[in-house]
C-alpha cells in the first residue's frame, strides 16, 4: 500500500534561495567575477571544457562559479547548454603539427629538433605551499628569449623513418558522433577516442596507472606531450572555402610503447594518442595510456583480462555525467519502490517464522 | 554567391521556426488538417510551404535529397546557406523534396530498422492542389474517419503496412501543409484488398 | 600556423584573422575609418556550434574531440555586396563587424581598410604570438655534458 503525494515546492525553491546565498559566501569578502575564474583558475575552466565537450573559457568559468566550484555539476551545466547549441558543422581535423607550443618535451629523446620546451609547467616545483600567494602581489613578467620559427615536428615522426614505429596512415573515414548516436560496440579507434577525450580525468587516470601496475601491462614512454594553439578551420558551405573561425589550446600525447611483436604484427614500437581541450597533460597522457590498452585486438594482443583493455566497460563508465546522473538519482523520492521492497521482505521473514522481528522495525 | 539565393530564409528565425514547427507538427498530429505555413520564400520551383518546411526541419546533420525538378543551383545554394543540410541521393537521406512522380518509387527510401525506427526518411510532397480529398484515414489524431488529397493510394497503405518502420509523408502546396505519419491507416473507396494488390505491384 | 596572409584567397585570410582578433578590436578599428555603412541582415548573428576534429595519432583517421561556440551572421550592403562571418565564441557584435569588414573589403574601400582594420590585426597578432613563443623559448632546456671524471 501507498499514498501518492505531491508537495515540497516552497522547500525547494527556499532551498535554491539558500543555495544562491551560500554559493555567495561572506558578503563581506568581495564576489568572484567570471574573468577572474577564467585566468586565475584556469586549468579547472579547462578540465571543465575538455570533459563539457564545448570549447568556450567564459562559459566554463561560469560554470565553475554557478557550481560552486563542483566540476562535474560545472561540466554538466556545460553539457546542459552544449545541446541547446545549433551545430553550424564540423571542423577541417586540426594539425597538431602547426602548433605554436608553450610546452614540448619528449621522454625519449634529448635532442630533437625544437628542442625541449618546458612551458609553464608545475614539473620540477617542489610542492610546497608558498605562502605568498596568500597575500596579493604583482607577479614579474616571465623571462623572454628569441624564439626559433617554423614548424615544430612530430617526434614519433623521425622513428617513422626508421620504420621502428607503427604509422598513422591518413584516413579520412567521417567519424562516428557519440554525442548524436548511442554509443554501440565494437566501438572503433574514433568513437573510443572521442569518449576518453570527454572521460572523466580521476577515471581515465586511475585506469592507466592500471595499465603501468600490470594489468595489460604495456610500458609506455612519453614519446612526445605538446600543449599550445591550433587554429580550427571549417569549411563554409556558402562560401564554397574553408576559413579559419578560431583557435583551441590542446594537449597532446603520444605514447611510444614496448611491443614483441604478435601474429600478425613484426616487432615495432606502437603508439597511443591522447588530445584533449586545454592545458590538461596528466588527462592527455592517461588518455594515451588507456587508447593504447584498448588497442589489444587490432594489434594481435592477448586479452588479459585487464579492466582497461576491456573497451565496453572502460567507454560506459567513462562519462562523469552519466555516471553521476545514475548514481545520484538513488537519494531522489524512491518511496513507492522501496514500499513494494519492505512488503516483501516482511513477506519473506513471515514465511521463514520471523515475523516478531517486523514489530520491531516498524 | 549572390544575396538573392541568401535571401528568403526566415526574417526572425526563432519565432518563424517556432510557427511553422507548431504548423508540421499539427499537420503530423492530426492527419487530414490543412495548416497554413508562412515565413520562407524559396527560390523556385519550391512552394513557400515546402521552403519553410525545409528550414524548419532541416540542418548540417539532416541529408536532404531533392528529386527531380528540385534539384537546382539555387535550390542547393539556398538550402546550403540557411540549414547547412548535406545534399545525398534517396537511399540515405533523412528528409527528400519533390513531387510524387519525382520522389517514387518508394523501395529506395530508409524506412528506419527495429532497433531504431526514426532512422528513417520524411517525404516532403508538393503538391498541386491540397483541396481534393481523395482517401479516408483512420488512426493516432484521428476521432472517427478524415479525408485527405493524396497523389495515390496503394503506396501509402503498404507504407503504413510497415509499421513501426516506414516513411512519413508532408505535403506541401502553396503555403499550406498537411501531413501523413506512418502509423495512419488509409483507406480508400476504390482500393482493394492489400494482399491483392501486392501481387500486382 | 600562418603569419602572413594567403595571397591565393586573399578573402580567406581576411576572414580567419577577423575571426582570431580580440574581442571589440575589429569594430574599434573600423569605427576609426568612420561611420559604418547601412546594410540589411541576410541572417541575423546566431550562436552556434562547431564540432571540433582531430586525428588519431596525429596524422591518422579523424575523431571528435568536442565542440566550440560560434557566432556566424552574413548581411548587404545598400550596394549590394555580401559579407560573411563565422568567429569563435559568443560575440554577436565582433562577427557583425567582421561581416561589414568583409563586405567592405569588396568594394573599392577595400584598400582603406586594408590600412586601418587589417594590417593593425595582422601585425598584433604577430605580437601576440611573438611574445608567447619567446616565452616558450625561455624554457627551452640547454642540456651541457658534465665532465665524466677522468682526470
Amino acid at each position: 500500500m501507498y499514498v501518492a503525494v505531491k508537495g515540497g515546492e516552497r522547500a525547494i525553491e527556499n532551498a535554491h534561495a539558500w543555495l544562491a546565498e551560500e554559493r555567495r559566501g561572506d558578503v563581506t569578502i568581495a564576489e568572484l567575477d567570471v574573468a577572474q575564474i577564467r585566468e586565475q583558475l584556469s586549468l579547472a575552466v579547462n578540465r571543465v571544457m575538455a570533459e563539457g565537450s564545448l570549447y568556450d573559457p567564459d562559459l566554463a568559468a561560469l560554470a565553475i562559479k554557478q557550481a560552486r566550484g563542483d566540476l562535474i555539476e560545472a561540466i554538466f551545466l556545460i553539457r546542459a547548454y552544449r545541446t541547446t547549441l545549433p551545430r553550424f558543422g564540423a571542423s577541417a581535423p586540426v594539425d597538431t603539427g602547426a602548433m605554436a607550443c608553450d610546452r614540448r618535451i619528449s621522454a625519449t629523446f634529448k635532442d630533437l629538433p625544437g628542442g625541449q620546451i618546458l612551458g609553464p609547467t608545475f614539473d620540477y616545483t617542489h610542492r610546497l605551499l608558498d605562502f605568498k600567494l596568500a597575500a596579493e602581489g604583482d607577479v614579474p613578467e616571465a623571462p623572454s628569449r628569441e624564439a626559433q620559427t617554423g614548424d615544430v615536428p612530430h617526434v614519433t615522426g623521425f622513428l617513422n623513418r626508421e620504420g621502428l614505429i607503427e604509422e598513422a596512415p591518413q584516413d579520412d573515414t567521417p567519424p562516428p558522433d557519440l554525442t548524436r548516436e548511442p554509443l554501440e560496440m565494437p566501438a572503433d579507434r574514433a568513437l573510443r577516442l572521442q569518449a576518453l577525450t570527454r572521460a572523466d580525468e580521476g577515471f581515465t587516470l586511475g585506469l592507466a596507472y592500471s595499465t603501468q601496475r600490470g594489468y595489460a601491462r604495456n610500458h609506455a614512454f612519453v614519446g612526445e606531450l605538446r600543449i599550445g594553439k591550433v587554429p580550427v578551420e571549417m569549411d563554409i558551405p556558402e562560401l564554397g572555402f574553408a576559413v579559419e573561425i578560431g583557435e583551441v589550446t590542446l594537449t597532446e600525447c603520444e605514447t611510444v610503447n614496448q611491443f614483441k611483436g604478435s601474429k600478425t604484427e613484426p616487432p615495432q614500437f606502437t603508439r597511443g594518442y591522447g588530445l584533449v581541450f586545454g592545458q590538461a597533460e596528466r588527462k592527455a597522457i592517461s588518455m594515451a595510456l588507456v587508447d593504447r590498452a584498448l588497442r589489444w585486438e587490432e594489434l594481435g594482443e592477448d586479452n588479459l583480462g585487464a579492466p582497461a583493455q576491456d573497451a565496453e566497460f572502460v567507454l560506459y563508465h567513462a562519462d562523469n555525467i552519466q555516471a553521476t546522473g545514475f548514481l545520484e538519482h538513488i537519494k531522489l523520492p524512491h518511496y513507492v519502490d522501496f514500499q513494494s521492497e519492505l512488503e516483501l521482505v516482511r513477506k519473506l521473514r513471515n514465511a521463514a517464522g520471523t515475523g516478531q522481528v517486523q514489530e520491531a522495525a516498524e | 554567391m549572390q544575396a538573392e539565393t541568401l535571401s528568403g530564409g526566415f526574417a526572425d528565425p526563432s519565432l518563424h521556426s517556432a510557427h511553422a514547427f507548431r504548423s508540421v507538427m499539427e499537420a503530423m498530429a492530426r492527419p487530414g488538417t490543412l495548416q497554413d505555413i508562412s515565413g520562407a520564400a524559396p527560390p523556385a520551383p519550391l512552394s513557400p510551404a515546402a521552403g519553410a518546411v525545409l528550414l524548419t526541419l532541416c540542418d548540417t546533420e539532416t541529408p536532404v535529397y531533392l528529386a527531380g525538378d528540385a534539384d537546382t543551383d539555387a535550390v542547393r545554394a539556398w538550402l546550403a546557406f540557411h540549414t547547412g543540410a548535406p545534399m545525398t541521393g534517396p537511399s540515405h537521406c533523412t528528409f527528400a523534396l519533390g513531387t510524387w512522380d519525382a520522389l517514387t518509387p518508394l523501395e529506395t527510401y530508409p524506412i528506419g530498422t527495429a532497433e531504431y525506427p526514426d532512422r528513417s526518411a520524411t517525404l516532403i510532397v508538393e503538391c498541386p492542389t491540397l483541396d481534393a480529398p481523395s482517401a479516408t484515414l483512420k488512426g493516432p489524431g484521428i476521432k472517427e474517419s478524415a479525408m485527405l488529397s493524396l497523389p495515390e493510394h496503394d503506396a501509402f497503405v503498404k507504407n503504413s503496412a510497415l509499421f513501426p518502420l516506414g516513411l512519413d509523408f508532408i505535403f506541401t502546396s502553396g503555403s499550406r501543409v498537411a501531413a501523413l505519419p506512418r502509423s495512419t491507416e488509409v483507406l480508400c473507396a476504390d482500393s482493394k484488398p492489400l494482399s491483392r494488390e501486392e501481387g500486382s505491384a | 600556423m600562418k603569419d602572413t596572409l594567403d595571397t591565393e584567397n586573399p578573402r580567406k585570410a581576411w576572414m580567419s584573422l577577423m575571426a582570431l582578433a580580440p574581442e571589440g578590436r575589429v569594430a574599434s578599428l573600423l569605427a576609426s575609418v568612420g561611420a559604418p555603412p547601412t546594410f540589411t541582415w541576410l541572417r541575423v548573428p546566431e550562436i552556434g556550434s562547431t564540432m571540433v576534429r582531430g586525428r588519431a595519432g596525429a596524422t591518422g583517421a579523424p575523431f571528435n574531440l568536442g565542440e566550440l561556440t560560434v557566432t556566424r551572421c552574413a548581411l548587404t550592403l545598400d550596394t549590394g555586396e555580401v559579407g560573411h562571418a563565422y568567429i569563435q565564441g559568443r560575440r554577436k557584435a565582433d562577427a557583425e563587424a567582421a561581416a561589414v569588414v568583409d563586405a567592405l573589403m569588396q568594394t573599392k574601400l577595400a584598400d582603406t581598410l586594408q590600412e586601418a582594420v587589417l594590417d593593425p590585426l595582422i601585425s598584433e597578432m604577430a605580437e601576440r604570438k611573438a611574445a608567447r613563443a619567446a616565452k616558450a623559448a625561455a624554457t627551452k632546456v640547454d642540456f651541457f655534458t658534465m665532465t665524466r671524471g677522468e682526470d
